[in-house]
């Protein structure tokens, strides 16, 4: 009964996105409909929340009689992975994508209560039309709530890799990101109807970049730290397509979030704002589109359809290819912004944009280059890692040079040689620390030195930044404190996610370029050595597990003879998929980890039994996941600076 | 309907497969060689993955080639010239720089160079007001006494 109510609920969430879409673009010049749009809005929203409660319900109950629950659920999988089972598969997270696209149109409807009323019909209608296109979708071409005819007793599960509480909650960040551009969007599209972008526009969308981009940034950071510990080998990037997809609206948005500071600050570059903020939600879909039309092979991929790629494909063709059209006809008659000299932050947050554009251009290219070749030169060709690593390499180590200037100079006319001697100490820093570690660490690596002083570099020149605004060491300390808690928290969070950049490149740089690894096949009390660390297999036990049965080895860590730790890496067994998967052990010594897995059972030389045991030491890796969480936190942090709570600006 | 992530499987054969003590190569030096060369070859029944991740057999097949290759000494051009004779460029993780792939190179910086050629010409079409002179100052001074006075 239940699942029924919520297939009518969100059939309904259809029928009130359609009126949405009307009363909303309607609305736009005779304001009486547009507060029925904003109820259309709310309505649809609490319609797919139904929806999505009987989903979850169904899941939590074991209601194996919905086709959905039967394949992705089974009764001895833990609460955690039952909810989260909801969102596993791609009808269900098709689902969550509606729920979070009709949920940012009724926070606009319900919080944007400072927009101009015509801005703000127009943006919710526009919602409204997306809404319609994934509802239909959902509906029609993967109902997450079909019931089978004939039940069966027990489900197929979900795939033992994905139960795991960091994948659990990865879905719901990655798509408050993705489909948080959507409002971006829909503001965008609002604004070409309109035919005017402003300052007060730019304000307007900022926070919900911000918003999307910091959420987007959890959930990919959740997503490869997922990769690092479940997979066995520790690796956290892959420049798999799938990775790829979430990682273009990631820079798309990254570059966004800056040219609307300059929209909003100076009134420039509001055409390049309003083609960044469609951009931004079109490669979210592209993203949407890659993952389930199975295009491209990638090593996480949904059960692949072809006729649902289809399907999303003219979704993705329908509205970008409008919105993109709406923005060649009207973006010519834009008012031209303001003005700035080639020395100015203008032009370095240009640079910025440019160089995330040509990075998120490589990733796209390298992406697709594999199809696009094969239906020229009628071969196959692989475009993997290397290709990645060299180009977006490249094209990022210049954007990282020039960051540290961006904040230090000054808007219209700024003077490049002031910022640079602001920035003395902080380039020296750099090289010095690039030369030490040049000079101290074994095997002793030019470019990833290189790396590490470019990542020291943001870190002191973010820090050279507050230096500057407090005039800290230079004024006397109650007048730098006074000028301390007067910073706005937007230029804390700045500071914040610039520094969690350079921390990243630190940890990626240490952790690709000095990892250490072993294996070997051990017996009960066989050792190995792992760089500066011993590591001795005590014993071998078994485990009963909820759903899983497992072999957890007791191991311990030493170094010159000291106990250092004593992880208990698992090989774990699910009967109900037939599957195995390694759960390994980390051991944190700082920043850095000691990275165990038990292997397979094998014979050793004297015929007694042996593991074969593989260890890593993985040099500040914490530092690639502490990075982007900066990142997001500094994010956040700005959303809650008051200047730009959601339509605040708009106040006289 | 099919059950979800069908593909997911392969990821459990990730499992650096390439360590395995097993097949190493007697001498360290001749076993690094090998391993770098791992991770620029595809492994080619697999999803995007390098032969050093893959546990597939042929996988192992081709690290075993590779290892052979090395201890017979071969150089890793020679290496990489025999598999590709056999398997085509697919087998290379890192395309080749060839006139074909030329686009795929050379093409996002010459994206960069464009928005850098744009940006530019923005500043020769419209420069910036210029600065006031030093008697524009003085009589903007002096106007803005006349205010307050």
């Amino acid at each position: 009964m239940t699942v029924e109510l919520g297939a009518f609920a969100l059939a309904l969430a259809l029928a009130l996105s359609l009126a949405q879409t009307v009363l909303g673009l309607i609305g736009g010049r005779r304001p009486t409909l547009a507060g029925a749009g904003e109820g259309a809005a709310i309505g649809a929203f609490l319609g797919v929340a139904v929806a999505f409660a009987a989903l979850l319900t169904a899941f939590i109950t074991s209601d194996f009689s919905v086709a959905n629950v039967a394949s992705n659920s089974h009764t001895a999988k833990p609460l955690l992975y039952k909810l989260a089972g909801t969102w596993g598969s791609h009808e269900g997270s098709m689902l969550l994508w509606c729920l979070i696209l009709t949920g940012y149109g009724a926070a606009v409807a319900g919080f944007g209560k400072g927009l101009p009323a015509g801005l703000k019909s127009r943006a919710l209608g526009v919602q409204g039309l997306l809404g319609v296109l994934f509802l239909a979708y959902t509906v029609l071409a993967s109902n997450p709530l079909a019931r089978l005819a004939s039940p069966p007793i027990e489900g197929r599960s979900l795939n033992p890799l994905l139960q795991d509480p960091a994948l659990a909650f990865h879905p719901p960040f990655l798509y408050l990101g993705y489909v948080g551009f959507s409002v971006v969007f829909s503001f965008a599209v609002a604004a070409l109807i309109e035919g005017r972008v402003d300052a007060a526009w730019a304000r307007w969308v900022r926070p919900w970049t911000l918003a999307a981009w910091s959420f987007l940034t959890i959930g990919i950071a959740l997503g490869s730290f997922w990769a690092y510990y479940e997979l066995g080998w520790g690796g956290w990037w892959f420049w798999d397509p799938v990775e790829n997809a979430s990682f273009m609206p990631w820079l798309i948005g990254a570059a966004l979030l800056h040219s609307a500071i300059v929209t909003e600050k100076r009134g420039a570059l509001s055409g390049w704002t309003l083609f960044l903020a469609l951009a931004a939600f079109t490669f979210s879909m592209l993203g949407a589109f890659l993952v389930r039309s199975g295009v491209l092979t990638s090593v996480h991929a949904f059960a692949v359809d072809p006729t649902r790629g289809v399907l999303l494909l003219s979704i993705l063709g329908v509205s970008s290819g409008a919105a993109f059209a709406l923005f060649a006809w009207r973006s010519p008659a834009l008012a031209p912004g303001g003005v700035f000299a080639p020395a100015s932050r203008e032009s370095l947050i240009v640079l910025n944009n440019i160089l995330l554009t040509a990075a998120t251009g490589a990733v796209l290219f390298g992406t697709l280059y594999p199809l696009i070749y094969e239906a020229f030169a009628g071969a196959p060709i692989t475009v993997g890692p290397p290709y990645f690593n060299l180009v977006f390499g490249v094209l990022m180590g210049l954007a990282m040079l020039i960051l540290p200037f961006g904040p230090l100079t000054a808007w219209k006319r700024g003077n490049v040689v002031d910022s640079a001697a602001q920035l003395r100490l902080a380039g020296a820093i750099a090289v010095l620390v690039g030369f030490l570690i040049f000079a101290l660490m074994s095997p002793r690596k030019a470019l990833a030195s290189g790396g590490v002083a470019l990542g020291a570099w943001v870190i002191a020149g973010a820090a050279s930044e507050i230096v500057q605004r407090t005039r800290a060491f230079k004024a006397p300390w109650p007048e730098v404190r006074r000028r301390l808690t007067g910073l706005p928290r937007g230029s804390w969070g700045m500071t914040l996610a610039h520094a969690g950049l350079g921390l990243f490149i630190l940890g990626a740089c240490f952790e690709t370029s000095w990892k250490v690894e072993a294996a070997e096949a051990l017996s009960i009390g066989g050792q190995v050595r792992l760089g500066a660390f011993e590591l001795t297999l005590k014993s071998v036990g078994t485990v009963d597990g909820p759903n899983y049965i497992a072999e957890r080895g007791q191991l311990t860590v030493t170094r010159g003879g000291k106990p250092v730790c004593a992880p208990a890496p698992e090989r774990r067994f699910y009967p109900a998929g037939k599957q195995s998967t390694s759960e390994v052990a980390l051991c944190n010594l700082g920043f850095s980890q000691v990275y165990t897995v038990l292997g397979e059972r094998r014979a050793a030389v004297g015929g007694g039994p042996a593991w074969l045991v593989r260890a890593y030491y993985n040099p500040w890796v914490q530092l690639i996941y502490l990075g982007p969480l900066l990142m997001a936190l500094g994010g956040l942090l700005s959303l809650s600076d008051r200047r730009l709570r959601f339509a605040v600006g708009s106040k006289p | 309907m099919r059950p979800l992530l069908v593909v997911l499987t392969a990821l459990m054969l990730m499992a650096g497969a390439a360590s395995d003590p097993s097949e190493r190569l007697q001498d360290p030096a001749q076993e690094a060689r090998a391993r770098t060369l791992f991770a620029q070859i595809r492994c080619l029944v697999c999803q995007n993955e390098s032969i050093d991740d893959s546990d597939a057999e042929l996988a192992g097949d081709l690290r075993k080639v590779v290892r052979e290759q090395i201890t017979a000494g071969r150089s890793d051009g020679e290496v990489k010239a025999f598999l590709t004779d056999r398997y085509g460029e697919f087998v290379l993780l890192k395309p080749r720089f060839s006139p074909a792939n030329a686009v795929l190179w050379l093409g996002p910086f010459l994206a960069a160079l464009a928005g850098l050629a744009l940006l530019a010409s923005r500043f020769r079409r419209r420069e910036p007001t210029p600065a006031l002179s030093g008697e524009e100052e003085s009589r903007l001074a002096a106007l803005l006494d006349d205010e307050t006075a």
